[in-house]
């Protein structure tokens, strides 16, 4: 099993808009006091905690489909925030609006403080600001490593050195090899080369590591935390719940265009109270129990056994089978 | 973050277009199919056609024009409206989209790659012509001027009009079947293959809506003798009219590029 980063998440405190509204002109004066020193504080304290993405209420629907309806999502400085669910829940299109590919229908979407349906000079100075990583794109492969993350950084106007970000992702030997003779996950890195060379905030990562060896894998992750340790927050959708489980500091799952549930990997559905699992061997036999204090059960058993207890196994429901489960739920309510 | 200021999109123009003819030279079967195949044809039809149009008038110095005119359309038109498809198949537009990239950049680096490979390709025609074809080059400064605006018009609106094609073919697979027979019926149409005032007049009539049939003629201007201008349908090279038809071509390309564009397939 993976380490899982259980680093201490950001409280997930929905910071309510209406909450001081009870009293209308006294929420008028402490809005304006706090935007006329939030710049001061912000400048005394350069992590004063605030949300990189606010999403309050949003909705998307394709003609009477509701892609997206209702979605609420509150994302901190300096996560890795895991967004989950099957295909048609409503994953993409909530990420292509926060990414200012899509127009939503309604509701509020703050991203790094910008409506990202900007268009304009705003939209330039939105993008100079994020960083998207795509799903698997597969193209000018005439051109050589180099001279494509090169060439990006000219886009922005604070982009990294595009030699230290070809070292950052592990393609410094492959500098100047033509794209077209790279393997599936150096085009990966490549994508993520790109994605970061212009020293994004928040940057954007779906479905990274479709198609790689576990090896691969585990090698893009240390890749991605290193970036996350960096101060870039990370929105990452992933299929893969153990790439969730290894990356993810908040993980949130998305079902029907509704947000499930959000969480940590190790806490969501009440996996780290859940029961656990006991299973062992007698006579040639497996046995298995269901318990809430699989300590006791292990020493009854070692007593039992009086030593080593065979093929014993101690689970607790992996993050799949809590994600499967939930995912279920919802399926069957509305069917 | 330190801000440097916005990039210039002038110089991303220019830095696409460098980026988008690199990767063009490094396909070099492309590349030399590009350049030689209007030398090929020219080889083909000069050895068809051997007799002489009005005295003086070679089927070779008639067909030069055509080929110039066509090459246009082929490296404008033809290419974008294969190639902007299968870059937005890729993922490399929406991803270009997902940057701080201004829109015109995109467009300058195109239309930079289609100038410069048009170049290329009627210096090189030409260069054939003259050293096997036996072509007559024009000694005139009037007609060259002619000749400079007609491919400077001619292969700005070939290529937003190509832009502006690129949202018909619905897969990048399937561009070039849609967009090849487009060109190929509209070059036998504005008499590329064939003189122009032998086609029956309803052909000439529908050719007459679209620019190739006007850069054709232009070009006749230029490489044939002037008294061959009574030659043609309107007995004139009407020359006035082709810039003014190839403006508003440019200009209809240009909005209908900015208003449809797609940067993703949906």
């Amino acid at each position: 099993m993976p380490s899982s980063c259980s680093s201490i998440a950001s409280p997930d405190v929905p910071i309510s808009r209406s909450s001081c509204l009870g009293f209308r002109p006294l929420g008028w004066f402490l809005r304006g006091l706090i935007s006329l020193f939030f710049p001061i504080l912000r400048a005394q304290w350069q992590d004063w905690p605030m949300s990189i993405i606010e999403v309050r209420d949003l909705r998307k629907s394709y003609g009477t489909n509701f892609a997206v309806d209702g979605v609420d999502l509150t994302i901190e400085a300096g996560e890795i925030f895991a967004l989950l669910g099957p295909n048609g829940a409503g994953k993409t299109t909530t990420v292509e609006i926060l990414e200012g590919f899509r127009n939503r229908d309604s509701g509020d979407v703050s991203v790094l403080g910008i409506d990202p349906q900007v268009r304009g000079d705003s939209a330039r100075d939105f993008r100079d600001r994020i960083g998207i990583v795509l799903q698997a794109t597969s193209d000018a492969g005439d051109l050589k490593v180099s001279e494509t993350v090169g060439y990006f950084s000219h886009y922005y106007a604070g982009a990294k050195d595009p030699d230290e970000v070809i070292e950052a992702v592990g393609l410094g030997e492959k500098k100047n090899e033509l794209i077209r003779s790279l393997s599936g996950g150096q085009r990966r890195r490549l994508d993520v080369a790109l994605g970061i060379i212009g020293n994004p905030e928040l940057l954007f990562l779906d479905e990274p590591t479709t198609g790689f060896d576990p090896e691969a894998r585990r090698a893009f992750w240390g890749l991605i935390r290193s970036l996350r340790d960096a101060g870039t927050t990370i929105l990452l959708t992933t299929h893969y719940l153990d790439e969730a489980e290894a990356l993810a500091d908040r993980v949130a799952v998305i079902n029907k265009g509704r947000i499930i549930e959000v969480s940590t990997p190790t806490a969501l559905g009440g996996r780290a109270t859940s029961q656990a699992r006991v299973i062992w061997e007698f006579d040639g036999v497996m046995h298995e129990e269901l318990t809430n204090e699989p300590t006791s059960v292990v020493s009854r058993l070692a007593r039992e056994f009086d030593g080593e207890i065979p093929k014993l196994l101690v689970s607790r429901p992996t993050l799949e089978d809590i994600y499967l489960e939930m995912v279920g739920l919802t399926n069957g309510a509305e069917s | 973050m330190s801000q440097k200021g916005r990039p210039n999109t002038l110089a991303l123009g220019y830095g696409r277009g460098k980026l988008e003819i690199r990767q063009f030279v490094r396909q070099r079967e492309s590349v030399v199919f590009t350049l030689l195949f209007p030398l090929m044809l020219m080889a083909i039809f000069g050895s068809v056609f051997k007799d002489t149009i009005a005295p003086g008038v070679t089927f070779s110095q008639y067909f030069v024009a055509g080929m110039i005119a066509s090459g246009m359309v082929n490296s404008g038109f033809q290419q974008l409206a294969i190639v902007i498809p299968m870059e937005r198949d890729f993922g490399s537009l929406k991803r270009l989209r997902g940057t701080p990239m201004p829109v015109a950049s995109y467009f300058i680096g195109k239309s930079i790659l289609v100038l410069v490979s048009m170049i290329f390709q009627v210096a090189l025609l030409l260069l054939g012509g003259v050293l096997f074809f036996g072509l007559h080059m024009p000694s005139d400064p009037q007609k060259w001027f002619t000749f400079a605006w007609l491919v400077l018009l001619g292969t700005a609106s070939s290529t937003a009009l190509g832009i502006a094609f690129s949202v018909v073919p619905k897969s990048g697979r399937g561009a070039s079947a849609v967009v090849s027979p487009v060109v190929i019926i509209l070059q036998f149409f504005s008499g590329v293959f064939f003189i122009f005032t032998q086609l029956p007049s309803w052909m000439q009539q529908v050719a007459a809506i679209f620019p190739l049939k006007w850069l054709c003629q232009g070009m006749r201007s230029v490489f044939l003798p002037e008294g061959f201008a009574s030659h043609e349908v309107a007995h004139s090279w009407e020359n006035g009219k082709t810039f003014l038809i190839l403006t508003a071509w440019l200009v209809a390309g240009l909005i209908i590029s900015i208003r449809t564009f797609k940067w993703s397939r949906e």
